[in-house]
């Protein structure tokens, strides 16, 4: 650790813990083994604090802050899990279950869906609101992959990773609010767009929203975990 | 004064449906009707999905049988993708059909029909079920229980999963067979055969105690449909269809999937959610046929098993010709386990069924595809159109019970006339006419599969069995 990295100390539910100066309370809980739910955060892609799964609590602080994106300070004291955190993480992912058509029993993702695996964790078990039922469409124009904007929750890994990482810039979203999607260029169709065919969206995508062509059958794991060693191999050089 | 005798539910079925008996003032049975009452919708959410994910999504139809929707539907991808599976991949499909069959029939025997079978139709019907039957006959009870789990296990074996296999792709499975499994599963057969030929000795013991019932439940001359393969035996997998008359002359051969609709239509009846199935040349009604187990093995030359042949042999002995009292559907289902039992030891003894090149894969080929396989119940068709994309846009399935629907209902229809007499009836009657439903081993969550302008009839009954209102739709 070099002269002028600061340390500070701070704790969480009720560990003392040290971190570096600039680092997220997400990060400094992770390195101690606390976990976090987090659902659009994904480790070499860049926060944009958009899901709200990993809200949490700070002593002096009355709104609940994303822990991605939100830097720690001195002596600062976060809570992670509390009964109040709990009620609101369900009520998340009770609206990313109402918004559209998630249906895992059909799903490539089933088994493999960092949604479902979220609302086991989390203990849901009933969905108190109603369905909203949209009538969506799936983009199957390309050669090797599918998008289908019903499990799509906007998480927008797909965005970052196909900026960031690939730097095409194929994904992006359109509209506001409830009506947003996830369109390729200027909303073409995916299989006529600029796509290089890398696949790096559909092994970031949390859920069934993206999937390879040829992993039909509810069995289609997906690796995102290629990204950190990705950008590490890229610092290196 | 009239009066409408209604059973519903039908118990010891697959699914829901009811039978009404309408008398007249004499008391004699003027008309009597099995409906199915239950709506799904699966040709409407297929819609725009891509095709590929149909074989998983139509297996959902049903808990039983899903593996037949899953091969039928996969076939139907096949011809969309225009390519030929691989020769494993097509020889563990095979077995993973037969392993469903084999189950299912055990079921049908053992859970739905040998209560009334062993027990009797008037027994108690508190005690009428499985368990009287496993109390009664331990013995027979327990062979039962373990044939359905030795098909149930091979499933799992392959699909991993008991119910809903995510195995069955389109191009083949998506994963090849291991020693280990193969090894395993030969091991259960000894046992299997041992349990078929205790059913097969006990039903021919008890067959001549129901002469009456073989003659009148749904006996009478139809068509029949069934897969065989070029060798004119029987076929579950592949092959093409052919119809027989009641005489046992070929009205029709070689059906193959494509050409399915062209000589099958479907009428609707408006107190019904299942439609009829007919053969278009011959019109509706009169062109309605049987399938499933007896149309099986009235259609087919020879079991191609040693043992099965056997069977058949013996069970041809019954009648000059083809079998008509559906009541021999018991007997035929349980000749069908045996053969399936011995299928599975021939694929597993196969050296190829290991080997590891199990998928084949290609895009869109072509705009329609349709693909048929014999489920337990009978002969199944999947019928899909796509856009270039691979989406979608027009579903159609052809399900056994549909095309049993008319055998069915006629049948409630004889049943119900010879048993009830000056409008005296029992419950040991009650549980005779629903027994004629049960030979068909009927699916009704299958045969409800779509969704759309179905017409719909509501009769509201007083107390006394008259008619005070009724909607029709
Ligand atoms: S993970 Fe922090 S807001 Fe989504």
């Amino acid at each position: 650790m070099s002269e002028n990295v600061e340390v500070k100390t701070l704790t969480i539910d009720g560990h003392e813990v040290s971190a570096r100066r600039g680092q997220t309370i997400l990060e400094v809980a992770r390195e101690n083994n606390i976990s976090i739910p987090t659902l659009c955060h994904l480790d070499g892609l860049t926060d944009v604090g958009a899901c709200r799964l990993c809200l949490v609590e700070i002593a002096g602080v009355s709104k609940l802050l994303p822990s991605c994106v939100t830097t720690v300070y001195e002596g600062m004291e976060v809570h992670t899990d509390s009964e109040r955190l709990q009620k609101h993480r369900r009520t998340i992912l009770e609206l990313l279950f109402t918004e559209r058509n998630h249906i895992c029993s059909v799903c490539v993702a089933n088994g493999h869906c960092e949604l479902q695996s979220l609302a086991q964790s989390q203990g849901l078990t009933h969905v108190r609101l109603p369905y909203r039922n949209p009538d969506l469409s799936v983009d199957a124009s390309h050669e090797r992959f599918t998008l289908d904007h019903n499990r799509c929750i906007l998480c927008t890994r797909c965005v970052r990773v196909c900026a960031e990482i690939e730097g095409a810039h194929v994904w992006d979203v359109m509209g506001r609010g409830i009506n947003s999607l996830i369109i390729s260029d200027l909303h073409e169709n995916w299989g006529a767009s600029s796509c290089t065919r890398c696949g790096k969206c559909v092994q970031v995508c949390p859920t069934g929203a993206l999937f390879d062509k040829s992993k039909v059958g509810s069995e289609h794991p997906k690796y995102p975990d290629f990204l950190p060693y990705l950008n590490l191999m890229r610092e290196s050089q | 004064m009239s009066q409408t005798i209604v059973i519903d539910p039908v118990t010891r079925l697959e699914g829901h449906g009811k039978i009404t008996i309408q008398l007249n003032n004499q008391g004699e049975v003027e008309d009597a009707h099995f409906h199915v009452t239950q709506v799904r919708g699966f040709e409407k959410f297929a819609q725009g999905r891509p095709f590929y994910e149909m074989p998983s999504l139509m297996a959902r139809i049903c808990g039983i049988c899903p593996v037949s929707h899953l091969i039928a539907s996969a076939k139907a991808c096949e011809a969309i993708m225009s390519v030929d599976i691989p020769y494993t991949a097509a020889q563990l499909r095979r077995m993973l059909n037969l392993a469903q069959m084999v189950q299912s029939h055990a079921l049908s025997f053992f859970y739905l029909a040998s209560p009334d079978l062993l027990l009797g139709m008037e027994s108690d019907p508190a005690t009428r079920h499985i368990f009287g039957v496993v109390g009664a006959k331990p013995e027979l009870g327990r062979a039962g229980i373990a044939l359905r789990r030795f098909g149930q296990h091979i499933i799992e074996l392959l699909g991993s999963k008991r119910i809903h296999p995510g195995w069955v792709v389109p191009g083949g499975v998506t994963e090849p067979l291991s020693a280990d499994k193969r090894d395993e599963t030969l091991g259960m057969i000894p046992e299997a055969y041992a349990n078929v030929h205790l059913a097969l000795s006990e039903y021919k013991k008890i067959a001549d105690n129901f002469k009456t019932e073989i003659d009148v439940f749904a006996n009478f001359p139809t068509y029949f449909m069934g897969l065989i393969n070029e060798d004119e035996s029987i076929a579950f997998t592949d092959g093409a269809l052919r119809l027989i008359d009641a005489k046992g002359n070929i009205v029709d051969d070689g059906i193959t999937a494509s050409r399915f609709t062209q000589v099958i239509g479907e009428a609707v009846e408006s107190y019904s959610y299942t439609k009829f199935a007919y053969y278009k040349p011959l019109g509706y009604p009169e062109g309605c046929y049987r399938v499933g187990p007896l149309a099986r093995l009235n259609i087919a030359k020879s079991m191609g098993t040693p043992l099965a042949d056997k069977e058949l042999a013996e069970f041809r002995q019954l009648a000059d010709g083809p079998l008509q009292g559906s009541f021999h559907y018991h007997h035929a289902r349980l000749i069908e386990i045996l053969y399936g039992i011995e299928r599975i030891e021939q694929i597993l003894s196969d050296p190829l069924i290991l080997d590891k090149h199990v998928r084949a894969t290609a895009g869109v080929n072509r705009l329609e595809g349709a693909g048929q396989a014999e489920a337990p119940r009978g002969t199944l068709m999947h019928n899909y159109k796509v856009d270039s994309d691979g989406k979608i846009t027009w579903a159609n399935l052809v399900i056994a019970t549909g095309q049993n629907n008319k055998a069915m209902d006629l049948g409630v229809l004889q049943a119900a006339k010879h048993y009830i007499k000056d409008g005296r009836f029992s419950e040991g009657i009650l549980n005779r006419i629903e027994a004629v439903v049960r030979t068909f081993d009927p699916c009704l969550s299958c045969s409800t599969h779509a969704f759309g302008q179905m017409p719909l009839d509501i009769s509201l009954l007083s107390c006394d069995g008259q008619i005070i209102d009724r909607v029709i739709r």
